[in-house]
């Protein structure tokens, strides 16, 4: 996808050809902003892990901003060890898990990460621990990093659209989506997170709700697809807040991308679509 | 059904009324200063672990105990369900941290001596390897929680125990903790960030073995 951007980049370039001097300007200002402003283009972050096909070793992308990029609202310092550090190490064991898994059951080592988490009460016994922590981790981590985009502009961020009456309608309104959100954010004894997920109830109906997991459990095992995320692990905030959650929680909102997150609600639903037969 | 409801509800007023007034829980005072630990464990961990998080457990256990009272008086029995897990967490945290601190000592280190040493080596074939097991188990606790030594008292030996979150050894097990490590990053993350391996050979250096051993004596006579 990278490439396609630098391609993208070039074609950007043409029509300099011909341009008076501001012409030339506009043209070269259009390029930079498409390139480093995050916009995606209907491309998830999450797409650059491909945790829906069988891979052989997994791998771990770069996130798609500076690890400063996200200041003031979560530190430099804490993103790096937190993608560098834990992401990192969580990454490393489930490569070890899936390949210790496919010496033994090469029927459950063909399948995705995310079929595995799905369908992770039929893992042999002897393997499930493994996956659920590391390939949860895994799965968990890239998530969070996809539904987070700096905040430059210090505005104060909401969904729009489709998202936006979604969570209207299932939750009153996006003051009270957020209360409930902060509740259960410092419901979370231990270690876990936080997350809203879409429920399929039929064909292309759903409900949205917000569930909390501990360590590094994901919703996809009890069949709810997450479309946006809050790590309370202490080391997602521990460096800059120290035992101060509700702070960091604060902090998180102005940092969420809610394009993200509406745009997890179309992944999935193709998805789901696409596998309805299998279901 | 109605009686029987009513009967239980008045035998659990009674209860209440029969227990004295819980008097309230306090925060213990550390046996040394805050940067008295360094190099192992920094002083800004030692005052944040003490002051904040500590002091939250029993806060909020005196918060509970309190609710708890009020519950029990009234016979609520759904309310007296819904705070166990405020009682287990808070009194959880509050028994294992006032451990923690007397395990530790800046005189620490070394190795156990007497009873404890020998029941040790009995039990795990050397200091050594008891070292290695109760290091790997406690560094493989997954998210938050505890590795302990813990006593069994039903056969007399030692075993090594992790448990999740502030669940408490004895409450949780049976066994009465002589040793715990605490694994929550709380408790080294501002020093050792991820590498919780580091942190548990670290703090080798500063194990109060004479705390171990009177724990361990005193389990012994029960």
């Amino acid at each position: 996808m990278d490439v396609f951007f630098r391609l993208l980049g070039l074609i950007f370039l043409l029509p300099f050809i011909g341009l008076s001097a501001p012409g030339k300007f506009f043209w070269f200002l259009a390029a930079v902003f498409a390139v480093n402003s995050g916009i995606s283009v209907n491309l998830l972050h999450i797409d650059d892990y491909e945790l829906d096909s069988k891979q052989d070793v997994y791998k771990l992308p770069d996130l798609p901003f500076y690890y400063d990029a996200l200041e003031p609202y979560i530190d430099a310092a804490t993103i790096k060890v937190h993608h560098q550090g834990h992401h990192a190490a969580y990454l490393k064991k489930f490569n070890a898990a899936l390949a210790a898994l496919r010496e033994e059951d090469p029927y459950h080592a063909s399948l995705s990460a995310i079929t595995l988490l799905r369908k992770l009460n039929t893992i042999p016994k002897s393997h499930r621990s493994a996956i659920r922590n590391n390939g949860g981790g895994y799965f968990n981590h890239a998530m969070y990093w996809t539904t987070l985009s700096p905040n430059h502009e210090h505005r104060d961020r909401f969904p729009k659209g489709k998202l936006a009456a979604d969570i209207d309608k299932n939750f009153g309104n996006f003051t009270q989506f957020q209360q409930d959100f902060n509740i259960m954010a410092a419901s979370v004894f231990g270690s876990g997170y936080v997350w809203l997920n879409i429920h399929f109830s039929k064909a292309e109906a759903y409900s949205l709700n917000l569930t909390t997991t501990t360590n590094q459990d994901c919703p996809l095992t009890v069949g709810l697809y997450p479309i946006l995320v809050l790590d309370v692990w202490e080391h997602a905030y521990y460096l800059k807040h120290q035992s101060v959650r509700p702070g960091y929680v604060s902090d998180w909102w102005s940092v969420v991308n809610w394009d993200a997150v509406s745009e997890l609600c179309t992944w999935w639903l193709t998805k789901v679509m696409q596998q309805r037969d299998e279901l | 059904m109605f009686r029987l409801a009513t009967r239980f509800s008045a035998a659990l007023a009674r209860a209440a009324q029969a227990q004295p007034a819980c008097s309230k829980h306090t925060l213990p005072d550390l046996p040394y200063d805050y940067g008295a630990l360094m190099p192992y464990v920094s002083p800004e961990i030692m005052q944040l672990h003490h002051q904040k998080h500590h002091q939250t457990y029993v806060n909020n256990l005196n918060v509970a105990e309190e609710q708890l009272q009020e519950a029990l008086q009234k016979g609520n029995v759904t309310k007296v369900v819904t705070l166990q897990q405020a009682i287990r967490f808070n009194g959880g945290g509050h028994i294992n941290h006032s451990i923690f601190w007397n395990n530790l000592s800046p005189s620490g280190g070394g190795e156990p001596e007497g009873d404890l040493a020998e029941h040790i080596t009995q039990d795990f074939g050397s200091f050594d390897n008891f070292k290695k097991q109760m290091t790997a188990a406690t560094v493989a606790v997954q998210g938050s929680g505890w590795g302990w030594l813990g006593f069994n008292k039903q056969n007399g030996g030692l075993r090594i125990v992790s448990c999740a979150n502030q669940d408490p050894l004895e409450g949780t097990t049976g066994f009465i903790p002589l040793l715990g490590i605490d694994v929550w990053e709380h408790a080294y993350y501002l020093q050792y960030k991820n590498v919780r391996p580091d942190y548990v050979n670290a703090l080798w250096n500063i194990i109060n073995w004479k705390d171990v051993q009177e724990r361990f004596a005193v389990a012994c006579r029960q």
